[in-house]
């Protein structure tokens, strides 16, 4: 099992690591203390550490780190091409699709694409670094997709990419979660792109456009490194599974306490395994209850378990975000950061969890090393 | 030639030292300031070369009018300082 995590916040990069003699988990570091620490990623690849930050009046930085987060240094963050004098350009205007206003994932090509990072952004932009992070491309064959017009913004004012998954079989086929716009498929690298969200549903619209693929708002989308067609989706309308690679979709109504929330992991060697971190929806967003607990399911999506032993049970009003929960390569150690600045790690498939600490600023993103 | 004074809260950032570069307008003088330092733009321009949403700028103790184009005149004297906005928190 992992023994150390980075963990994102609102106030700072944090790292959590098992030390001394009992083997505590305790936080190690802190880095960016003050800053916004939109996503985190360390590369499996290489070692290389990514930050990113949303600085609140200076806008967005990238840093990266050769020695494990204990130096760093800026390097470009993605940003948009000039765009010709717009209407975006007129006087008073403010940020706004043309400019980068948040990284929201960050995650590696393939195995066989060394120093190469995928990069989703908030106002809807996929980016790609095939330098470490050096410089950065926009993808415009999904940016110029006419359905990119119908894409909007779900808790933010524009909308943003936050999950790519791409498939250990081939580093080419790229899945990409975006709310609210659906889920898109690149089987090229790239160069072309299909929406795929067959199946899911959207209460949110109208009827006549509750089908919509492109106005679907899947909250987070991961796929099984193990069996690849097999991706899990917490929407923002319930949990959503597919087992044909994104073809279609089968909603999963089984989930306890409830079907809403962000978060969603899933077992490394075990599709049928999945993780969720249920709420009350829709603008709510508290417990069920005001207890904290992870809903499991092993049978992929026919019953789930309602975990809580050791999550608080009263008076519990954390939120976990779509990137505050994660399974470690074994499948058996997790960990969940709250908006409240709770963190909790599993080490025995979410049965049981223990509190590592109460005071950490709103966290974002949580991600083992 | 004008004087650019950058807030002190860049320093944790970026190197922002006080300059004096030659231009007459905004855009001209910070340009030339990016020239020399080229971190330094993207923390005080967005991605279409706007002035950021939380950023705001004074041309001898006035407010600058174009945070798009930055066109304001700035005289030979000028002094020209570049902050943090209150509106980002």
């Amino acid at each position: 099992m992992n023994d150390r995590l980075f963990v994102a916040t609102r106030k700072g990069l944090f790292t959590v690591a098992r030390s001394g003699d009992s083997k505590r988990w305790g936080v190690s570091r802190a880095a960016f203390l003050g800053d916004r620490v939109s996503m985190v990623f360390p590369d499996p690849r290489d070692g290389t550490v990514y930050a990113a930050l949303a600085l609140d009046h200076f806008g967005v930085k990238l840093h990266r780190s050769f020695d494990g987060g204990e130096t760093w240094e800026e390097v470009t963050a993605p940003s948009y091409p000039k765009q010709p004098q717009s209407e975006n350009q007129q006087e008073g205007a403010i940020a706004s699709e043309d400019s980068v206003i948040q990284i929201w994932c960050l995650e590696a090509a393939g195995v066989d694409e060394a120093g190469t990072l995928w990069a989703g952004t908030i106002p809807g932009g996929l980016f790609r670094s095939r330098d470490k992070g050096s410089s950065w491309e926009l993808i415009h064959s999904l940016w110029d997709r006419p359905e990119r017009e119908k894409w909007f913004g779900g808790g933010y004012d524009h909308p943003g990419i936050h999950s790519t998954c791409v498939d250990p079989r081939d580093s080419r086929h790229v899945t990409v979660g975006v709310s609210c716009g659906g889920v898109w498929v690149t089987f090229d690298g790239g160069d072309s792109w299909q929406c795929r969200a067959e199946g899911m549903h959207a209460e949110y619209m109208p009827r006549e456009q509750q089908g919509d693929c492109w106005i679907q708002d899947p909250h987070r989308v991961v796929q099984c490194p193990s069996s690849p067609d097999v991706l899990w989706a917490q929407h923002h309308n319930g949990v959503f599974r597919t087992t044909d690679g994104a073809k279609s979709w089968q909603e999963i109504l089984t989930v306890k306490p409830s079907v809403f929330g962000f978060a969603v992991a899933v077992h490394p060697k075990d599709p049928d395994t999945a993780w969720f971190v249920p709420g009350v929806k829709d603008e709510c967003r508290i417990p069920v209850n005001a207890q904290v607990v992870v809903a499991r399911t092993r049978d992929g999506g026919q019953s789930f378990e309602v975990l809580r032993q050791g999550l608080p049970q009263e008076h519990a009003y954390d939120l976990v975000y779509r990137h505050g929960l994660e399974v470690d390569s074994s499948g058996d150690q997790l960990a969940m950061g709250s908006t409240t600045g709770s963190l909790w790690i599993s080490e025995n498939g979410g049965d049981s969890w223990k509190h590592i600490s109460t005071h950490l600023p709103p966290i974002y993103c949580v991600r083992f090393v | 030639m004008p004087r650019v004074i950058f807030t002190p809260n860049l320093r944790r950032h970026v190197s922002a030292p006080p300059s004096q570069v030659s231009g007459k307008t905004v855009r001209a003088v910070l340009e030339a300031v990016f020239k020399r330092n080229p971190k330094l733009q993207s923390y005080i321009l967005d991605d279409q070369g706007r002035l950021r949403q939380h950023v705001v700028v004074f041309v001898d103790g006035e407010l600058i009018q174009d945070r798009v184009g930055l066109s304001d005149a700035v005289e030979e004297t000028a002094e020209i300082f570049v902050m943090q906005a209150l509106s980002g928190g």
